[in-house]
């Protein structure tokens, strides 16, 4: 996977104008629908028929090895990966903005893997942060620069540092902040916390979950660990090859309530390692 | 845990120490101390806890300009710190092997697999190249390959994450170590793959009665898999533990690391958070 630069979301790729972006975020939630997505790389098909509902306001995961197309599916709802067929659209409202729309990019934004590849290294934190802003031809970049900062608890000491200057953790927070200075209603995260350490992936998640309920954010997380999805998320789908195996609210997964085997195997081999009895003790010789 | 009467690897008071720009030295490792024996010891702890650190001590691969130093650090009664360097090198690969996190990283790019175990054992033993490759394909086999002779033949960048770890084990493990240090051998590796991976080296190094020292990040991983845990924190060991009683944990550091981990079937909201104390860092 390519490192996307700060732009990749924000960059305008001509069609809206400018002027200050609608809708207003505040008149209601925004959910998401995708049908039959399928994404095809010279003839290897990544996502095959991959369906489902994000309500307005709900928290959705999707789990599933390397491979699976976990992080394809999210590429694909936001524009970054082409879509052989199937189509994505908003919903919750009316007059809501067509994907590939500079509107949309303004509702739907993207939080990546790794927070040490997708800040750009010779930027400072407030260069970084004013990029969308000034893409989105948004006013008043002072005040949401340092309100942003605030929001996800690093405040303005933080404001001209580059990102070398900060820990994982520190990073991430920007990479989120970046990603909720335009006040989009969905975000797109790509296993947020896998970089991070256990202290500072629970750091990240109780920020997340705290953003979330304070502005009703919508959420499609993607990670390979089926406890932080359980977590953060009201439901979730589980993929392998490309494919959805099932669709299950997070409390039956929880309580262990699942259909397909292969959903069962992933949920033994997050357990942690199992002698298999006949195995001799090391110290046993 | 039943120790064995002679240990394996004595260290005390191993320090490891780097210079920054004017020349001071910071210590990265600050007085470890621990025993092994034929088991399987896990070395937990969060990035820059020193872990990594440690093993490379021991192996003898702390990055130049590190400094190290112990009042002990004797392998099967020789004197890591202070032996020959042709010596050392006789050891590194030979009786101690480690095993690295990113098969993408450790192998060599340019080498096919076989002609890269093969080294590994022409380094230690004087075997002719027809032995060499015999035994190639049954340290292949060894590790649950199914087709030894085909893999042989790929380069690293062929095969899988799984089937590259399963390929360095190989590499380690011909020369017949007595001691196997393993630095995240499964990070990089999908959850299914990884407990394969596991299963391979804990019937190894069980069969082969060699011991093991588990350096990882992921508590509840180790203690699944080890039968001793030590905890670092800022290049200390804060606890020592036996795996089975890891959920009786007495240091803060310890409790609140197993603490934060979110649980399938136990929602906690928020989850509770590591309040890092001064004090666990003296």
């Amino acid at each position: 996977m390519t490192p996307p630069s700060s732009l990749s979301l924000a960059a305008p790729q001509g069609g809206a104008g400018g002027g200050p972006a609608q809708p207003d975020p505040r008149l209601g939630l925004i959910g998401l629908r995708a049908e039959g997505l399928r994404v095809e790389y010279d003839g290897f098909v990544a996502v095959d028929n991959v369906s489902f509902e994000l309500a307005p306001g709900e928290s959705f995961g999707i789990v599933g090895e390397s491979g699976s197309g976990k992080s394809t599916v999210l590429r694909a709802l936001c524009g970054l990966a082409p879509l052989a067929s199937g189509n994505v659209r908003l919903t919750g409202g009316d007059a809501l903005p067509a994907p590939g729309s500079k509107a949309f990019r303004r509702q739907v934004q993207m939080v990546f893997q790794d927070p040490y590849g997708s800040l750009h290294p010779r930027q400072t934190v407030d260069r970084l942060l004013a990029e969308p802003l000034a893409i989105h031809g948004v006013g008043d970049a002072e005040a949401r620069i340092e309100r942003a900062l605030d929001e996800v608890g690093l405040g303005t000491g933080f404001r001209f540092r580059f990102p070398h200057q900060l820990s994982g953790g520190q990073r991430q927070r920007i990479a989120i902040a970046r990603a909720l200075i335009l006040e989009p209603q969905v975000l797109l995260l790509d296993e947020p916390t896998s970089a991070l350490d256990a202290s500072v992936q629970a750091e990240v998640l109780n920020l997340l979950e705290a953003l979330r309920q304070a502005r009703g954010l919508s959420f499609v997380m993607v990670s390979h660990d089926l406890a932080v999805v359980t977590h953060l998320c009201q439901r979730l789908m589980v993929m392998q090859r490309g494919r959805t195996v099932e669709t299950l609210p997070a409390a039956d997964l929880a309580a262990s309530r699942v259909q397909a085997d292969y959903t069962r195997s992933l949920m033994q081999a997050s357990a942690g390692f199992r002698r298999t009895p006949g195995a001799l003790p090391a110290h046993g010789i | 845990m039943p120790q064995t009467a002679s240990p394996l690897l004595t260290v005390e008071d191993l320090r490891v120490a780097y210079p920054d720009r004017e020349g001071r030295l910071t210590e990265v490792v600050r007085g470890v101390s621990f025993t092994l024996g034929r088991e399987r010891l896990g070395i937990v702890g969060e990035s820059g806890s020193g872990k990594s650190q440690t093993g490379r001590a021991i192996m003898g691969l702390t990055a130049p300009g590190g400094q190290v130093t112990a009042k002990r650090l004797d392998f099967k009664g020789t004197d890591l710190l202070n032996c020959a360097a042709a010596e050392r090198r006789r050891l590194r690969g030979g009786r101690i092997a480690m095993v690295l996190q990113d098969p993408k990283f450790s192998l060599n790019p340019v080498m096919r697999i076989g002609a890269q175990i093969a080294e590994t054992l022409r380094a230690h033993q004087p075997v002719s190249a027809r032995q060499a490759r015999e035994q190639t394909l049954q340290a292949l086999a060894a590790v649950q390959i199914d087709d030894p002779e085909r893999v042989a033949a790929l380069y690293p960048h062929e095969v899988s994450g799984g089937m590259g770890q399963r390929a360095m084990i190989a590499m380690m493990l011909i020369a017949g170590p007595e001691l196997l240090i393993a630095d995240e051998p499964t990070s990089a590796l999908d959850v299914t793959v990884q407990l394969e991976v596991l299963a391979i080296l804990d019937k190894l190094v069980a069969e082969r009665g060699m011991g093991l020292i588990f350096i990882s990040h992921d508590l509840r991983l180790v203690s699944s898999f080890c039968d001793r845990v030590l905890v670092m924190y800022a290049g200390r060991v804060v606890e020592q533990i036996a795996a089975p009683d890891l959920a009786q944990a007495r240091h803060p550091y310890t409790q609140g690391l197993l603490n934060c981990l979110p649980q399938l079937g136990a929602a906690r909201h928020p989850l509770p958070t590591l309040d890092r104390q001064p004090e666990w860092a003296k």
